[in-house]
């Protein structure tokens, strides 16, 4: 029994070292001000958070987020669904497919999108060699949106497709024989089993959606602030970390409260179907 | 769980001792922008001292600042620009240096000496200089750009590049309305950020590095920028001009400065004396691209750098401008810019 103790040791190091302390630091410097060269305990960093211009940044955030995240869930289930069917016999090629782009650097991913979509872009250079119309794509809302979805879309496809593949597929049989068609079948059995796969989707898309700032500056051409570039502002230029923590403290709130909200439902859902 | 302990006891102390013997040997630690600097030159100096260079880069003057205010960082030399070498000054963050040991100081220029910035000349040593103007594309303008007015013309709606920078974007909306860029008059600065606000209809993009490239292949057709970065971009493509806009701009300077915590202080003293030699100033700023503080080194530059208008221009009748310490001003820069951001198109 204590040798097995031992083994923890260094996980428990690494996240006192590389979790806690700079969670612990986070809050510290959330929670003072400086002044008059002197560090003192303080809200103001909270206080100050709650103007319309920054609350407004945040749920622009969340918009973008969302769209985000709803995307992706409509456009993976039913990927992730052919994947899993036993007669599907390309699921290797496609999943390799999916993932294949995660080996590389998601920032040079999406620098390899601005160079694609700009103005003067290869993709506008083929329509104009066409002599079809050229078009903007880059700069707005729209090409963060993009953005987002082209680099979190696996992280949404493969808990779906491992929660489905791994339905026992004699409940699935059980459902047919007891005269439910597809899909009440879908609906009553394979989405509910399906659901913490959708869950553990929903977060691993939203929470990097919502804190990128990365995207916004290099798709969204700088022309939209989210909380994640208002967090770096606060570190980098503006020198204020107390209310770049706070933001930090905030965001991370409201995270943890939408997983627990979330995986609430989900035992709940699961318990009662079961 | 004793043992753990002794464990990482040891860890640490044999890490300590590691960390001693790497500075008991002669070395130079310097924190410069990135590509800021004929690396060639470091080589150069080590040959010549037997001092090792310890280089490191930030991207901007308040990230070298964060990560040597707050952390234990220690740096021998650091290269920041003015505005941020005043900051250091008034937070006595600054080692004094001792001009009289540096043999080659006198090749500075005089006008590079005792600057707003550091009025006594004490705590910091010119490295390189340059303004800010805008860079057009002429196959796309055919008209004579010439003032900060002209990126607020509706005609080239789409076509502008802004730098995603609070500091020089104000910069820009204050002398267009013919204010002092240090102004810290309230009135005034709202002005700015109403002009900023205005002007985003006609922005394509903020931009950052990236710009750069974008303006080569003519993705606009003017954009805000530094007299270095211009003189890379017509290098690789000669429609791009560069122009001082006529309400007047920024200059700056970026200096060599010695920070308190420095480790090998007669190291830094011989690098900064190394790097004011004129053949060594020359070849760094045939590297960056930037002007030399320095006739002599400018005179040993290659003839079309030596006689740039971009990196020499003719400065007379144009009024320029010095950044002071931004810090209490820094908090309204940040709000103006987020307003300018979080504005609708």
């Amino acid at each position: 029994m204590s040798k097995r103790k031992y083994l923890i040791t260094p996980y428990a190091l690494w996240s006192i070292i590389f979790v806690i302390v700079p969670l612990f630091l986070l809050i510290i410097y959330s929670f003072t001000t400086t002044k008059d060269g002197k560090t003192v305990l303080s809200l103001e960093s909270y206080m100050k958070f709650f103007d319309p211009l920054y609350v407004e940044v945040l749920l622009r955030s969340f918009r973008l987020a969302f769209i985000t995240t709803i995307v992706c869930l409509v456009t993976a289930y039913p990927l992730a669904m052919i994947l899993s069917s036993k007669e599907f016999s390309n699921k290797t090629i496609i999943l390799i497919l999916i993932i294949l782009p995660m080996w590389m650097n998601s920032l040079m991913r999406t620098y390899a999108w601005m160079i694609l979509l700009e103005n003067k872009g290869i993709i506008n250079n083929i329509l104009s060699f066409f002599g079809l119309p050229t078009k903007q794509f880059l700069y707005d809302e729209g090409a963060i949106i993009f953005g987002m979805i082209y680099n979190f879309f696996p992280f949404m496809v493969l808990p779906i497709y491992n929660s489905i593949s791994k339905i026992d597929i004699s409940l699935i049989e059980a459902s047919h024989d007891l005269g439910a068609n597809k899909f009440t079948t879908f609906r009553k059995v394979i989405f509910p089993l399906s659901l913490p796969g959708v869950i553990t989707g929903l977060i691993m898309v939203f929470m990097p959606s919502l804190t990128t700032f990365m995207i916004t500056r290099l798709l969204g051409g700088g022309q939209v602030i989210l909380i994640g570039n208002m967090i770096e502002e606060q570190f980098t230029r503006t020198n204020n970390w107390g209310f770049g923590s706070a933001l930090s403290m905030i965001l991370m709130a409201i995270i943890l409260m939408s997983i627990i909200f979330f995986s609430k439902n989900e035992s709940l859902d699961s318990g009662g179907l079961i | 769980m004793k043992k753990t302990w002794k464990i990482i006891l040891t860890m640490s102390v044999v890490s300590t001792l590691v960390g001693c013997s790497g500075s008991s040997s002669e070395v130079v630690k310097v924190y410069n922008w990135g590509d800021y600097i004929d690396e060639n030159t470091n080589r150069m100096f080590e040959e010549e001292t037997g001092i090792k260079v310890i280089y490191e880069v930030f991207p901007t003057n308040e990230e070298m600042y964060a990560k040597v205010a707050h952390g234990n960082a220690a740096y021998d030399i650091l290269i920041p620009s003015d505005y941020m070498i005043e900051k250091m000054i008034n937070e006595e963050r600054l080692s004094k240096i001792d001009v009289t040991q540096i043999s080659n100081y006198i090749f500075i220029d005089d006008e590079f000496k005792n600057l707003v910035y550091d009025p006594n000349n004490e705590y910091s040593v010119a490295y390189s200089w340059g303004t800010m103007g805008i860079v057009y594309n002429s196959s796309l303008i055919s008209d004579q750009i010439d003032e900060w007015a002209d990126m607020w013309d509706p005609k080239y709606e789409n076509q502008i590049f802004m730098y995603d920078s609070e500091r020089d974007s104000i910069m820009v909306a204050l002398k267009k309305l013919g204010y002092s860029m240090n102004t810290r008059d309230e009135k005034e600065l709202a002005l700015a950020k109403k002009e900023l606000i205005e002007q985003k209809k006609l922005i394509l993009a903020y931009v950052g590095d990236e710009g750069k490239g974008k303006m080569i292949n003519g993705e606009a057709a003017m954009m805000l920028a530094w007299a270095g970065d211009a003189e890379v971009m017509m290098a690789e493509n000669p429609d791009l001009k560069y122009i001082l806009p006529k309400e007047g701009t920024n200059y700056f300077v970026d200096a060599m400065v010695i920070p308190k915590n420095c480790e090998n202080y007669d190291n830094a003293i011989k690098y900064i004396d190394f790097m004011c030699r004129p053949e060594i100033a020359a070849q760094n700023m045939a590297y960056i691209g930037y002007s030399t503080p320095s006739s002599a080194a400018r005179e040993l530059l290659p003839k079309e750098m030596k006689n740039s208008d971009v990196a020499y221009p003719d400065l007379t009748g144009v009024s320029l401008e010095m950044f002071n310490d931004p810090s209490d001003i820094v908090e309204t820069y940040s709000r103006i810019w987020t307003e300018v951001k979080a504005a609708s198109k």
